[in-house]
């Protein structure tokens, strides 16, 4: 029970930083010099009269700003985003047909990066100055410093051109026919790339994080307590170390979900995949403000409901944080 | 953790000298440097001497080493060479001034939760939680956009979404130190709070603040890189981002115009962040014998 009330606690908070998302939002579009309603409908030629005045009646333009305010945000809370009149549809269903995508983008190559750079970080760790040890090192920094938007590019000329072993854009082939498994393989031979090319950045990063956990956790106690009553070497590793390293490891998973969103920011752009990320890109340089806001605004959700993921696998790892007993 | 060294000097070695030893005997450090000295003289050099980028000089998609073009020409038959050259001095310029506005935000707010405590640090650090939440960027394209793209509002944009991580290690350092005895002693000898804030706490705190400042040249260069791939950045100035931008189209049929100023990109982080490495480790010895 007393995780349940924590979950509402921290879903509660949630809604306030959205709440202050939303404000932000509001003001940005008054920040941006010019007629609100002239920028709101997308700095382009062609917009009428009319659609201007029914912008300013929607919005309430001709009111107080804090009345604005409030009709602003009554309009989010019922899910209503406004208009986009490049798009010519709601904001709500260009986004709604996006985030999946975009979800699936971020979670594949979160989960590729921690398995394989956790993966390594472990193997390097059993021998601190041994190959694999140098290689993690080097792989690090060398993972830090990569453009990820070049490296998609250099994938694509790498193995879609020279090599053509996987598609270089979109999320589907061209009249695609076969049943659902066929269709799923299809996606995963698209998604292959994109979710490769944003690894790599966070992989050199857990390789490196669980290297350093692991040295510290492998030269425990109960390490050697369990080696010594002889506990098979793989269970020790992965068994009675590694779920002790792994505290620090979703730590930095947590804090990195939002670079992992801007990071798919950019993948989606290179590769045509049709999530949120390329949708930002196409309405910001036509300067559609209320898809561009309502991005902004999904993208954040994303980043909160992820921290919330992050502290509940907290309390599924470590005992001692549901209890409270390591409250300081 | 570490035995007594047989080369002991004999003099009192000063923390910062002490750095600067153990700085210069790290082999992939001063790799660092010497790239990073490298491409700066490279970049003066095209910012002073390099031609126009966008003269068209010979035919499109010349090949590296072609008709003496080192790195071949782009799309419309402009010199990648000349590009790289002059792209290089926005890049680094815009990485350096967003980094030193992110961490000028960053040490401040940090030191003022941290030092302060309380309800101003609870107010600072939600704040910063909320800056966090953002997905950087993403509001940095929304802030370049809204105030139209120059090299300034490009800075601006990228400071004001880099800084919460540099408030967080500062507050951190901060609540460890002020509770040491040379803060009370500070304190009992009547210093103010901002004397004590900015002379005695904020030396003592630099060490990892000016690593973390380091690296956080290298992700603004990447920032930056980014930001004009998406061909957001100033449209009158030629970068290495925006080379790459131009002629992502074209990658298919040629592969040099993306890859040099990508490797340039790749190349400056690089070195920046082995010097920050570096920094680390001379830093704090004790990590390294790990």
């Amino acid at each position: 029970m007393q995780t349940l009330g924590y979950i509402l606690r921290r879903l509660g908070y949630g809604v306030v930083l959205m709440l202050f998302v939303v404000v932000l939002n509001f003001f940005l579009i008054r920040l941006a010099p010019g007629d609100p309603a002239v920028v709101i409908a997308g700095e382009m030629g062609g917009i009428t009269e009319e659609m201007l005045a029914e912008i300013r009646a929607n919005y309430g333009l001709d009111q107080p700003q804090i009345v604005q305010l409030w009709i602003y945000l009554k309009q989010i809370a019922v899910g209503n985003f406004g208009m986009s009149f490049f798009f010519d549809q709601p904001v709500s269903k260009l986004i709604g047909a996006r985030v999946g995508p975009t979800i699936l983008l971020v979670i594949a190559a979160q989960v590729l990066s921690i398995t394989i750079g956790v993966a390594m970080g472990v193997f390097a760790a059993r021998k601190p100055n041994g190959p694999i040890s140098a290689f993690v090192a080097v792989f690090s920094t060398l993972g830090y410093a990569l453009p990820v938007f070049w490296t998609g590019i250099m994938l694509i000329i790498l193995l879609g051109s020279w090599f053509p072993i996987f598609p270089v854009e979109g999320m589907y082939s061209a009249r695609f026919e076969g049943g659902a498994f066929a269709r799923m393989l299809d996606v995963a031979h698209h998604l292959a790339l994109p979710a490769i090319t944003l690894a790599i950045i966070f992989l050199a990063q857990y390789a490196r994080l669980s290297r350093a956990a692991m040295i510290d956790v492998l030269g425990a106690d109960y390490v050697r307590t369990a080696r010594a009553k002889g506990v098979p070497e793989m269970r020790v590793v992965f068994s009675h170390a590694l779920r002790n390293a792994v505290l620090p490891i979703l730590t930095v998973a947590g804090l990195q979900f939002g670079n992992l969103v801007s990071g798919a920011l950019l993948v989606e752009t290179v590769f045509n995949w049709p999530g949120m990320g390329r949708l930002a890109f196409d309405s910001i340089l036509r300067r559609d403000y209320p898809t561009v806001m309502g991005v902004l605004l999904i993208g954040s959700a994303m980043v909160v409901v992820a921290n919330i993921l992050t502290d509940l696998s907290y309390r599924l790892a470590d005992p001692r944080i549901r209890t409270g007993g390591a409250r300081k | 953790m570490s035995g007594p060294n047989e080369n002991v000097p004999l003099k009192a070695v000063s923390p910062l000298g002490e750095a600067w030893r153990m700085f210069r005997r790290n082999k992939p450090a001063l790799v660092g440097v010497f790239m990073l000295t490298c491409i700066i003289i490279f970049v003066t050099y095209g910012l002073l001497f390099g031609g126009d980028p966008y003269e068209i000089v010979w035919a499109p998609h010349t090949e590296p080493g072609d008709q003496g073009f080192l790195f071949g020409t782009d799309y419309l038959g402009r010199n990648i060479l000349t590009a790289l050259l002059s792209g290089g001095g926005p890049t680094l310029a815009v990485g350096a001034s967003a980094a030193a506005l992110s961490v000028f935000i960053g040490i401040s707010l940090g030191a003022v939760a941290g030092y302060f405590g309380g309800w101003v640090d609870t107010l600072l650090m939600r704040i910063t939680e909320f800056f966090q939440v953002l997905p950087a960027l993403l509001f940095a394209m929304v802030l370049v956009t809204l105030f139209s793209p120059s090299l300034t509002t490009i800075s601006f944009a990228i400071g004001v979404v880099m800084w919460p991580q540099t408030a967080r290690l500062t507050r951190a350092e901060f609540l460890k130190i002020r509770e040491l005895e040379y803060v009370t002693a500070a304190r009992a000898i009547g210093a103010k709070d901002g004397r004590i804030m900015w002379k005695v706490i904020l030396p003592n705190a630099l060490p990892p603040l000016i690593v973390s400042a380091t690296l956080t040249v290298g992700v603004a260069i990447l920032f930056e890189a980014g930001l004009s791939f998406l061909g957001l950045g100033d449209p009158n100035v030629m970068s290495w981002g925006l080379m790459i931008g131009a002629n992502r189209e074209y990658i298919l049929d040629a592969w040099w115009p993306v890859t040099f100023p990508g490797l340039a990109i790749f190349l400056t982080v690089f070195a920046v962040s082995l010097i920050g490495d570096g920094l680390n480790d001379a830093f704090n010895p004790k990590l390294r014998e790990r």
